[in-house]
């Protein structure tokens, strides 16, 4: 298990070194910068925003100043001839620099702000995803066959072809418009959450359902169901204690994926639904041009996603004790 | 000790009785797996009817020069998002130009000529509606149509090439060489790419003007290109596992017993298993790549207008819905095109994968 976690980590130490040397190099290759406007700098203002964000100093130093753990400005430590007034800094200490185009901030603070609201959302998706999609795939699991299946199928295809800005579409047309129950936009209220949630979480439901559904009938065909059944036990408790356990495993497999998935949806549902995410600033940044922030927000969704895949893979050998994690 | 009869004399068999026996061999005409496949998808209703829906799609898609439809970016100033209008209210009129396409390609304009000799200015009336623009939603999925098709079709031949020869590489060689490659991909597999495909094509857009007059790459082919190049992740490990499974089955060492030479063994037999299964993966691979299609366009990075893609039109049309009046027909018909294609590409995926899996051969 030890092994298994230690070589997750040196691993995602050698993908987050590539991601941040691919992206930094490129980022300084690109010839037009965030400060070329429509009008031409005066050249001191330009040299002077350019000592601001070291664009003046040689490529390794810019990149061994923004990977860290050492801070190479002028307050760097008094073993490298600085002043010591700040001896770490970088990445590796967690310090993304300064934003290109929100020139008071830093990445750092541009996170702090927007990853809250982006998590949030993505856990109301989640939330939205396994509840549709469990209770959904167990309906169609028992009522094999039936209308009640077919519809859920049927639905659950839909969910899967559609662009999700298109199925937010016909949720805004539907809840809002027709309906009137819910705002069409904004974020702050649990109300304001529940629309982006569930079009967030909708392809994702569509397929835990899926897999539900397939797990389910899988587990429902087995002899210890039949056993249950024969001592008498209730239909309910047969189903949600007996078949649930291991119809569920397929579906705890995909959270890894789902989430990630989710995170990376949010891009477009905060957009739609004028959310104040990290999926919002990240795509502002790209059109921006703002590349410490968007590269920040890279590496940041990389960690994420890499941890959260760690995490799933570890509690499905806690619930499936046939998978080992050496074996992977 | 008394000698034992020589088996081989025994078991020998008269010359006469070997041409015999060689020539009813050869009467027996095995099934080879494509034709059994073939016969297997044609009994699944459902998948049958979608290949021959994708295949009218595809058809038309390619054709739709010569189809006597409007020009997708016409824009008529006093056609102006109207509803639809069914064909038996106003089949068509005059009016078709050509002055507003973008630049086509020889063999498009060879078509349109061709459409202009034969139905002259005569085009179809709205009848899916017509845009904010004038523009016709018809001409507009038609055209649309192509961009996405060809989207798809790119990347998973990218997807295909790097894919399938990175996998069986790796599944062939085996031991250090395979677990090395199979570290990589998994290390590609946790970066989120859209991130970094966002980043690329942001950076591409910087040098678009150099790439476009120096090399001819334009914004659309780095498009096929990077998204052919996250795809082939899974398409790698697909093969790659089925190869090691292959490897070492009783068919390859009866292959390899009879003395078939290993480039025989490759080709003949591990490719046309990993072919089926590679296949319905690809089935799978272009729906995904369609969707990508639409979230880079939604994003305003992906085909860029004048051109149409399905991504862009569904784009056009959520724009549309707004609480003073709700366009349907805008995002209705992208979105029905759309999804139509995908399901049925999903159940063609499905359709294939029971037609292929060697394991249901000879079963019903």
């Amino acid at each position: 298990m030890t092994r298994f976690l230690a070589r997750r980590l040196a691993w995602f130490a050698i993908t987050l070194f590539v991601v941040v040397t691919i992206s930094f190099f490129l980022m300084r290759a690109v010839r037009g910068g965030p400060f070329d406007g429509e009008r031409r700098l005066d050249a001191a203002v330009e040299l002077n925003i350019k000592a601001r964000y070291h664009l003046d100093w040689p490529p390794w130093r810019q990149f061994l100043h923004y990977v860290g753990p050492f801070n190479l400005d002028e307050h760097r430590a008094e073993f490298l001839g600085g002043d010591g007034g700040r001896v770490f800094g970088g990445v590796l200490v967690g310090d993304l620099g300064p934003s290109f185009r929100y020139r008071d901030f830093t990445v750092n603070d541009i996170i702090a702000q927007s990853l809250p609201i982006s998590v949030l959302l993505g856990l109301v998706a989640l939330m939205w995803a396994l509840s549709l999609g469990i209770s959904a795939g167990i309906a169609s699991a028992l009522r094999r066959g039936s209308g009640l299946d077919v519809a859920i199928r049927l639905l659950a295809t839909g969910g899967i072809v559609l662009p999700n800005f298109v199925i937010a579409t016909f949720l805004v047309l539907v809840f809002v418009f027709m309906l009137g129950l819910l705002p069409v936009a904004g974020w702050g209220t649990l109300k304001h959450m529940l629309l982006p949630g569930l079009a967030l979480g909708a392809p994702f439901a569509a397929y835990i359902a899926r897999l539900t559904r397939t797990g389910m009938l899988e587990v429902l065909s087995q002899d210890y169901i039949r056993t249950a059944h024969a001592k008498g036990l209730p239909a309910r408790l047969v189903i949600l204690r007996h078949a649930l356990k291991g119809g569920l495993l397929p579906v705890i497999s995909y959270l890894g994926p789902a989430t990630a998935g989710i995170l990376t949806g949010s891009l477009v549902i905060e957009r739609i639904f004028y959310i104040p995410g990290t999926g919002s600033h990240f795509v502002n940044s790209a059109l921006n041009r703002d590349y410490t922030l968007s590269m920040g927000v890279t590496i940041l969704y990389t960690v994420l996603v890499y941890g959260l895949n760690t995490v799933v893979d570890f509690a499905y050998t806690l619930l499936d004790p046939r998978i080992k994690l050496e074996e992977e | 000790m008394s000698a034992a009869p020589d088996p081989l004399v025994r078991w020998s068999i008269g010359a006469a009785d070997a041409e015999r026996l060689l020539a009813e061999a050869a009467k027996v005409r095995g099934e080879s797996l494509w034709s059994d496949a073939w016969r297997r998808l044609r009994r699944n209703r459902v998948a049958w009817w979608c290949l021959l829906f994708l295949a009218a799609f595809t058809l038309t898609s390619v054709l739709a020069p010569l189809l006597p439809i409007p020009s997708p970016v016409q824009i008529e100033l006093n056609a102006l998002l109207l509803p639809p209008a069914p064909p038996w209210q106003e089949f068509g009129g005059r009016g078709f130009t050509t002055e507003a396409f973008w630049d086509l390609g020889a063999v498009d304009r060879g078509m349109l000529g061709l459409r202009q000799w034969i139905f002259g200015d005569w085009q179809t009336g709205h009848w899916l509606g017509t845009d904010a623009k004038g523009r016709d939603v018809l001409a507009r999925v038609i055209w649309g149509s192509r961009t996405s098709i060809l989207v798809a079709l790119a990347a998973a031949l990218c997807s295909l090439l790097i894919g399938v020869t990175y996998g069986a590489t790796s599944g062939y060689l085996g031991g250090r060489a395979d677990n090395l490659m199979m570290r990589i991909v998994d290390v590609l597999y946790s970066v989120p790419f859209i991130f970094v495909v966002i980043f690329l094509i942001t950076i591409v857009n910087e040098y678009r003007r150099t790439l476009q007059d120096y090399y001819g790459i334009n914004r659309e082919v780095v498009f096929y290109v990077v998204i052919g190049a996250i795809y082939w992740l899974t398409m790698a490990r697909v093969v790659r596992g089925q190869v090691l499974s292959l490897k070492n089955s009783e068919f390859i060492e009866a292959a390899r017993v009879i003395g078939a030479s290993t480039r025989r063994i490759i080709f003949l037999h591990l490719v046309p298993n990993v072919l089926s299964i590679v296949i319905v993966y690809l089935t799978l691979t272009i729906p995904a790549v369609m969707l990508f299609e639409a979230f880079l366009s939604f994003l305003g990075l992906g085909i860029e207008p004048p051109k149409v893609s399905w991504g862009l039109l569904a784009v056009d049309g959520v724009e549309a819905v707004s609480p003073l009046y709700v366009q349907w027909w805008l995002v209705f018909f992208p979105a029905a095109a759309m999804g139509g294609t995908l399901l049925a590409l999903n159940f063609l995926g499905d359709g294939l994968r029971d037609a292929l899996d060697p394991r249901l051969r000879g079963k019903d």
